[in-house]
Order: structure tokens, then C-alpha cells, then sequence
């Protein structure tokens, strides 16, 4: 490599962030040649963040030197760092939903962007060049996450682009949308663009990458050529030896049903939301079952239903054992003893201006935390430490409020929360989203000694690595219809990707059609 | 009801809606940006303490105008420096806002309380101001009120049709995402507060220099309230400003319109009119989920607070 003519495109050297408190980044080192997709792997909180913020502008690092090209530069902002061909793609997409994709792109390219007419066309052209084709027109509320992240894309796109930075692209999208994104890359690639690829996905990095810098605690702890390791060993790369990365988790199959669905049929008041159609489901205690798909299939509505926030208007269209809950209320159903993870976290999970003793107090009220109608601080309090302690969240204390978190952290806190009141019934939405490896190994393991003691757990994710990991049972939803649940190991990620793009047949109620 | 009484109130609709278009214009620009500035009763009022005073003065009505825009858009600095510089609660500082600006206007104008000044002429154009009916409605009135339609046509192209309009929305969406991609919020936002109360300050000198050419104490008389209910009303849209302006103006005179008519209706009554109809569009709105969620700018009233 060092006998390279060619400057690499993008040259990181020593670059070092210190945040109250936290050393986000410490003498970081990276080169990302052109025509490279490169990867940067590491763990929640090991700085990736922080170093693409470096990259684009958005964050001035203390110590350390940028070289484009060859050239030391400071990028300013992200006007300026557009400017010089860096384009970025976000994980929490910054598009703005009551404008069109025209008019979002148009405000990205700044000056540049010109009458709305050219671009629209523009935009539809590049666009279909690179295979992930999108109307201009549209409103981006009228999207599915997977086409707004290709608007992202497609807004780096338009520009003369030299570096794309993508933040967990793949996070979102079907493994069938994942494989166009891959050979849209590789295609952009071959035309010369650099592109840094930050993920914690091992088999994607292996599958795309030509080289890998690996993040941990904010230094680098390694480099490698992804297609020349094994998953095992980037992983323990990303993070350190003392913690296993791999393990797999002997299967079950339940013993009675604890949760039903029988027809539930639910029409949502949101006229972008997904109407669910004729739902079936049979939770049994001491079985896992893993429901995937694509966000903004059902899944909000489906949870709705499920946690009491919707009520249905049959009773007996939800039951727990034999209790017809449909139309009781959340806090009854956990007084049943329902325990529910939602996707949402701060809103939903957590309130984000209350502390942690606070929001654990929300639901583990009916855990004797709350006497004759007052709080038992001293219960709270210690409940609330031995959540942060169990599951390693990291947070300044259990007096920290719920919003200063990182998302991962939080996510930690919420599943330990309803884990630890031992729930009969276990909902759980997304458990170890943004969740570093480590933690989510701590998080499976709790799933399952849960399981094996004898509670019905129904995990909803688009991690489909995960759903094969700990279901026992697994299935998909499709725009509001659930298809079969078959059991895991007689499935295959094949057969969920069509799953998750609709195709099968809904099965019919195992009750009525049992009678 | 003969033509004439028909005619005068048209005419006197568009007068009284006049001052409420102005400030709600610039409260519509402000509130695009995502900033909810409650304090337009106080910079209207400073405005027109301010143009009466200069005006009285120095004699000239231009520079009366001129001098009660600077008043409110100093007024909208304070607030802007307290809400953007130091992130404090939009709804609070705009609330201090109208309470300082009501002291501070009456200290200031209490000695020229009911002195008299030459007021604002109305200019005539030959021929329009003839044609029956709406002549007078729209081509009768004082330059102000010529003003404030070409104030309407460059805020709602500029809302709709312009760049910088563009930016104003998304800032107004989503302030995180649009500092991610490089617009200026900061400079987007003060702009726009800068805007609102420059609209302020004028509809306040309007009333002192031109409506009522005289200065008392609270003059406004709550027009800064209607105004920024009018924008809600508006579902922030500009040309519904402009008919709500109108409409709110000929609420606001229906009394002296029964007078004429002989009916009597307690003039209290009808004041509530404007605010009833918000309330009414109010629930409309909230009632259909999607509608309410994308109507409002997305960030009205949230502090930005640059990360990194």
C-alpha cells in the first residue's frame, strides 16, 4: 500500500475529542483511499459518531490534522465539507417531512441546486442510474424509511461526489433492500467514490468492505482486511477479550398458549398508519417468538394493541391465558402481568425529563414501590440502581434524567426494567437496538432465562440476525398481516426476507379452525 | 342595506384588518422558523409610542414609520437574544415581552397622551377608487394599506416560491436537521424574529399615526392576541392571513354595522368573535391527527441548541 502514487482521499491523523467527562476520540488514525469502501466498525460509544462529526464538519476536534487529498484542510461546516465532495448519509435521516424530495435535495446543495424543475429531473435520472429509483414529487411523510433513506442517498448523489459516509445504513432496510443498497455502493465505488461505511454489523462490513479501522473507547484497536478475517476476530477487535461475542442459545418449545391474538382486525386512526388485518397469534409460556419486518408494516399498531394502547373493540380478540384482555387498559394488563418494551423510547419508554429512579418507578409501581398510595423512595431508588448495575448502563447515576442517556443505554435500562419485574408476558419492541454487542449479549441471555422461566416473550425487530438468534418460533409482518410462525430452525433468512415482503399466505385462527 | 353603508363597511374592514395583516405576517414569518414570539402586543405598542412621539417631533409621518419599525425590531431583539443566545422558554420570554413593552410604552408615552398630530391621508387613484363598491374597499385607503397588500404578495411568494423560504420551513421543521446539512439556523431565526417585530412596530405606528392618529395608553387593545390567533387561525398559511385579517377587521366592526342595521348587540360580544373562531379552527385542526401534525411547523416554540 505505502507504494501508492496516489494520496489517500481522506486522511485522519491523531485526531483527538474530549467531551466533559468522556474522551470521545484519542489519536485516532485512518486513511480511505479513493475507490475504497472502508469500514468502521466499533461498538456504541467508541467514537465513531464523533469521528464522522470530525469529518463532516459538524464537530471541531482538539488535537489532530484532516488531509484531503494529500492536502491538510479544516473542514468548517458541512456546507464546506459538501463543497469538497463529502457526502453524508445519517442514521437518524435529516429530511424534512412536509417538503418533497425536490425541494429537501434542493435544500442540501445550497446554491448550487438551481431551479427545482432541472433537479427534479436530475434526481430521477441519478436515481435510476444507480437502481433505487424515487419519485421527486413526493412528500417525505409519504415515504417508507427504506425510500427515504435513497433520497439521502440519492441527495449525496447529485453532487460531485468524492467521500459517502452512510451511519448503519443498513439498519432499516430488508435484507433484499440490503443487497441493492450493496451493489449500489460497489457500482459508486467502481466509479472512483470513496466511501466510509460505519456499522457494527460484522457480516455486512465482510461482505462489502475492502478494509476496516476498528473503534474502541475511542481509540483505535485495530485494522484489517474484512474478507481476510473471520467475524470472531473483528469482533473481538470492537470488543476486547474478556467479553464472549458468539453464542447460541438452545431452542424451546412452549408449553401452553399465554398470549393469543384471535382476528384482530384494527383500523388505525392515522391515515398513514397500517391497518392490521385478521391477526392470529399463539404465544406459548416458556417460548420466544420473533416477529420481523420492515418498519412502518404494522408492527406501531400491531404493539398498540398489544401494550392497551389501542383497545380493540372485541374483548376476546386479545387474551392472556384465559383472561379476555381487548379491551382493558395498559396499567390492568400489567397488573395481569404484562411487561412492554415499546420501540419509542423517550416518549413512550421513558419520559425524557424524569430520572431514571422515576421512569423505573412508572411501571414498577406494582412491584411494592408504591404503599397505601405513596412512594417508597428507598425501594425506587435501590430498584433503580440495581437495573443500572445489572445491565452496565451507563449513566451519570440513577438521579440522571432519562434524555441524557445515549439511546443504547436507555434501551438497557427500559428492557432491565420490565425483565426484572419478572413479567408472565414479555412485549418486546427492537430490544437491542443501538445496543453494543456486549450489552445485547447481557440482554439475550436475560430474554432467555426469562424464557426458561416459563414466561411468553413476543420480540418484535428488524434484526434479523437477532430473530434467529433467540426465537423460538419466528414469522413476519407485512403491510398489517401476519404471515405463518414457523418454527426457527425450519426456517431460513430467505424464506423471512420473502416473508417480509409479503409473500404468504395468512393463516386462518388455530381456534376456529380447530372447531 | 343600501350601497353606501355596504361600501363603508368594506372600507372600514380592510382599515381595521390592516394593522391585524401586518403583524401577523410577520408573526406567520417568525412562527415558520419554528420561534413562537408571544410578545407582539408589547412591540406593537412600543411601535407606536414611538412613531407618535417621533412624528409629533419632527413633523414627518415617514420617519414616524420608519423610527416605530426600528422600536419593534429592537423589541424583537431583546427577545431574540434571550430565547436563541441563552435557549430560555419562548412562550415566557414572549409573555415578559408584552408586559415590558406595555410599562415601557406607557411610561415613555405618558406625556403625550391626546395630543393631536396629522394623521395619514388617504391617497386616491384615478379611476379605481371610483369603480362601485370595492373602489373604495381597495383603492381608497392610505399607503399603509397599499403597503401591507404588497407585504402580503412578497411574504406569500416568498414563503411558497423562494429559496430562502424554503430554508425558513425546514429550519422551522426540523432545526437538527437542517443545522446537519448545513443551513443557518441561528441566522434564519433572527432574521425572522428581526422580521416580526419590524411587522409589529409598523402595525403599531399604523394605529398611532394613521388609524387613530393619536396616542394612548394601551392603544393596541389586544390586536397583538388577535394577531397571533389569526396565524393559528391561518393554519399558517399566508394567503388565510390575509382573509382572516379581513375578516377578523369586519368582526371587530360588526357592532357599529348592527348599530347601523338598528339591531343592539353588546360590542363585548362581538370582540370574542375573532377568538371563537380560532378556538373553532383550533379543534377542527387537532381533530384530524395527520392534519394537525403537519400543518404547525414542526418545531414551533423548541429552543435550538447547536451540538458539538
Amino acid at each position: 500500500m505505502q507504494q501508492n502514487p496516489t494520496p489517500p482521499r481522506l486522511t485522519l491523523r491523531g485526531i483527538t475529542k474530549q467531551y466533559p467527562g468522556c474522551l470521545a476520540n484519542d489519536d485516532v488514525h485512518l486513511d480511505i483511499a479513493p475507490a475504497e469502501i472502508h469500514a468502521l466498525l466499533g461498538e456504541n460509544g467508541a467514537g465513531k459518531s464523533t469521528l464522522m462529526k470530525v469529518i463532516y464538519g459538524l464537530v471541531k476536534p482538539d488535537k489532530g490534522e484532516v488531509l484531503w487529498d494529500g492536502l491538510p484542510i479544516e473542514v468548517k461546516d458541512p456546507a464546506h465539507a459538501r463543497k469538497m465532495g463529502i457526502g453524508m448519509v445519517f442514521q437518524h435521516f435529516s429530511l424534512f417531512e412536509t417538503l418533497t424530495v425536490t425541494e429537501n435535495i434542493a435544500l442540501a446543495l445550497g446554491d448550487d441546486a438551481g431551479e427545482l424543475e432541472p433537479l427534479a429531473i436530475k434526481i430521477r435520472t441519478v436515481s435510476e442510474k444507480y437502481g433505487m429509483a424515487i419519485n421527486p414529487d413526493r412528500e417525505i411523510h409519504t415515504l417508507s424509511v427504506g425510500e427515504r433513506q435513497r433520497v439521502e442517498i440519492v441527495r449525496c448523489l447529485v453532487q460531485n461526489i468524492k467521500l459517502l459516509i452512510l451511519d448503519e445504513p443498513t439498519s432499516v432496510l430488508t435484507p433484499q433492500e440490503v443487497d441493492t443498497l450493496f451493489i449500489t455502493l460497489r457500482k459508486l465505488a467502481s466509479e472512483g467514490c470513496s466511501i466510509l461505511f460505519i456499522s457494527h454489523k460484522l457480516n455486512e462490513v465482510k461482505a462489502l468492505c475492502h478494509k476496516a479501522t476498528v473503534l474502541r473507547a475511542g481509540r483505535v484497536s485495530g485494522e484489517c482486511i474484512p474478507a481476510e478475517e473471520d467475524t470472531t476476530s473483528m469482533a473481538k477487535l470492537m470488543v476486547g477479550d474478556d467479553t464472549p461475542v458468539s453464542t447460541t442459545y438452545p431452542k424451546r418449545l412452549g408449553t401452553s398458549p399465554l398470549l393469543s391474538i384471535n382476528d384482530l382486525t384494527l383500523h388505525s386512526p392515522d391515515p398513514f398508519g397500517v391497518h392490521l388485518k385478521n391477526i392470529n397469534l399463539t404465544v406459548n409460556a416458556g417460548e420466544i417468538v420473533g416477529i420481523a419486518g420492515v418498519a412502518g408494516n404494522g408492527q406501531e399498531e400491531l404493539l398498540a394493541s398489544l401494550s392497551g394502547e389501542h383497545l380493540c373493540p372485541v374483548a376476546n380478540t386479545i387474551c392472556f391465558a384465559d383472561t379476555q384482555v381487548g379491551s382493558l387498559p395498559p396499567d390492568q394488563r400489567r397488573q395481569w402481568g404484562l411487561g412492554f418494551v415499546p420501540e419509542e423510547r423517550l416518549g413512550r419508554g421513558a419520559v425524557p425529563e424524569m430520572s431514571l429512579t422515576e421512569n423505573a418507578l412508572l411501571t414498577g409501581f406494582l412491584t411494592g414501590l408504591v404503599n397505601n398510595g405513596m412512594v417508597a423512595w428507598k425501594k425506587a431508588e435501590a430498584f433503580a440502581d440495581e437495573i443500572i448495575d445489572r445491565y452496565k448502563v451507563k449513566a451519570a447515576g440513577r438521579h440522571a434524567q432519562a434524555d441524557s442517556l445515549s439511546g443504547g443505554n436507555l434501551q438497557k435500562f427500559i428492557i432491565g426494567r420490565e425483565i426484572m419485574q419478572n413479567p408472565k408476558i414479555l412485549i418486546a419492541a427492537h430490544p437491542t437496538w443501538g445496543v453494543d454487542i456486549g450489552a445485547a449479549t447481557a440482554i439475550h441471555k436475560a430474554l432467555i432465562t426469562l424464557r426458561d422461566q416459563g414466561a411468553a416473550i413476543l420480540v418484535v425487530s428488524e434484526d434479523i440476525d437477532e430473530l434467529f438468534l433467540i426465537s423460538d418460533r419466528i414469522g413476519a409482518i407485512c403491510d398489517g398481516a401476519l404471515s405463518p410462525i414457523k418454527p426457527t430452525p425450519e426456517s431460513s433468512i430467505q424464506e423471512l426476507g420473502r416473508m417480509m415482503a409479503g409473500d404468504f399466505e395468512q393463516p386462518a385462527n388455530e381456534r376456529s379452525a380447530a372447531l | 342595506m343600501d350601497i353606501d353603508l355596504i361600501t363603508n363597511i368594506l372600507y372600514a374592514m380592510i382599515r381595521t384588518g390592516t394593522p391585524l395583516l401586518i403583524v401577523a405576517l410577520g408573526e406567520l414569518v417568525c412562527e415558520k422558523s419554528g420561534v413562537l414570539n408571544l410578545g407582539q402586543e408589547g412591540m406593537m405598542l412600543m411601535g407606536a409610542v414611538v412613531g407618535f412621539i417621533v412624528t409629533l417631533l419632527s413633523g414627518s409621518l415617514l420617519l414616524g414609520f420608519i423610527l416605530a419599525m426600528v422600536a419593534g425590531v429592537l423589541m424583537s431583539l431583546i427577545f431574540g437574544l434571550i430565547t436563541m443566545e441563552l435557549s430560555a422558554n419562548q412562550v415566557a420570554t414572549g409573555l415578559a415581552l408584552t408586559i415590558f413593552g406595555t410599562g415601557l410604552s406607557a411610561f415613555v408615552g405618558s406625556e403625550f397622551v391626546g395630543k393631536p398630530i396629522e394623521g395619514l391621508d388617504p391617497v386616491f387613484i384615478p379611476v379605481l377608487t371610483d369603480l362601485p363598491i370595492i373602489g373604495r374597499m381597495l383603492f381608497g385607503q392610505d399607503l399603509v394599506v397599499y403597503l401591507s397588500f404588497i407585504l402580503f404578495g412578497a411574504v406569500y411568494w416568498f414563503i411558497n416560491y423562494s429559496r430562502p423560504g424554503l430554508i425558513l420551513k425546514a429550519v422551522g421543521e426540523n432545526p437538527h436537521a437542517a443545522n446537519a446539512i448545513g443551513l443557518p439556523v441561528f441566522k434564519t431565526r433572527y432574521l425572522a424574529i428581526i422580521f416580526g417585530g419590524a411587522m409589529a412596530g409598523l402595525a403599531g405606528g399604523y394605529l398611532s399615526l394613521a388609524y387613530t392618529p393619536l396616542w394612548a395608553e394601551n392603544m393596541t387593545a389586544g390586536r397583538g392576541w388577535i394577531a397571533l390567533a389569526l396565524v393559528v387561525f391561518a393554519s399558517w398559511k399566508a394567503e388565510r392571513v390575509l382573509l382572516g385579517a379581513w375578516l377578523f377587521g369586519l368582526a371587530s366592526i360588526l357592532h357599529l354595522v348592527f348599530q347601523g342595521l338598528g339591531f343592539s348587540v353588546s360590542p363585548n360580544l362581538l370582540a370574542m368573535l375573532p377568538y371563537l373562531a380560532t378556538v373553532v379552527v383550533l379543534v377542527i385542526l387537532s381533530s384530524n391527527q395527520t392534519r394537525s401534525r403537519l400543518v404547525a411547523p414542526m418545531s414551533l416554540g423548541n429552543p435550538f441548541h447547536a451540538r458539538g
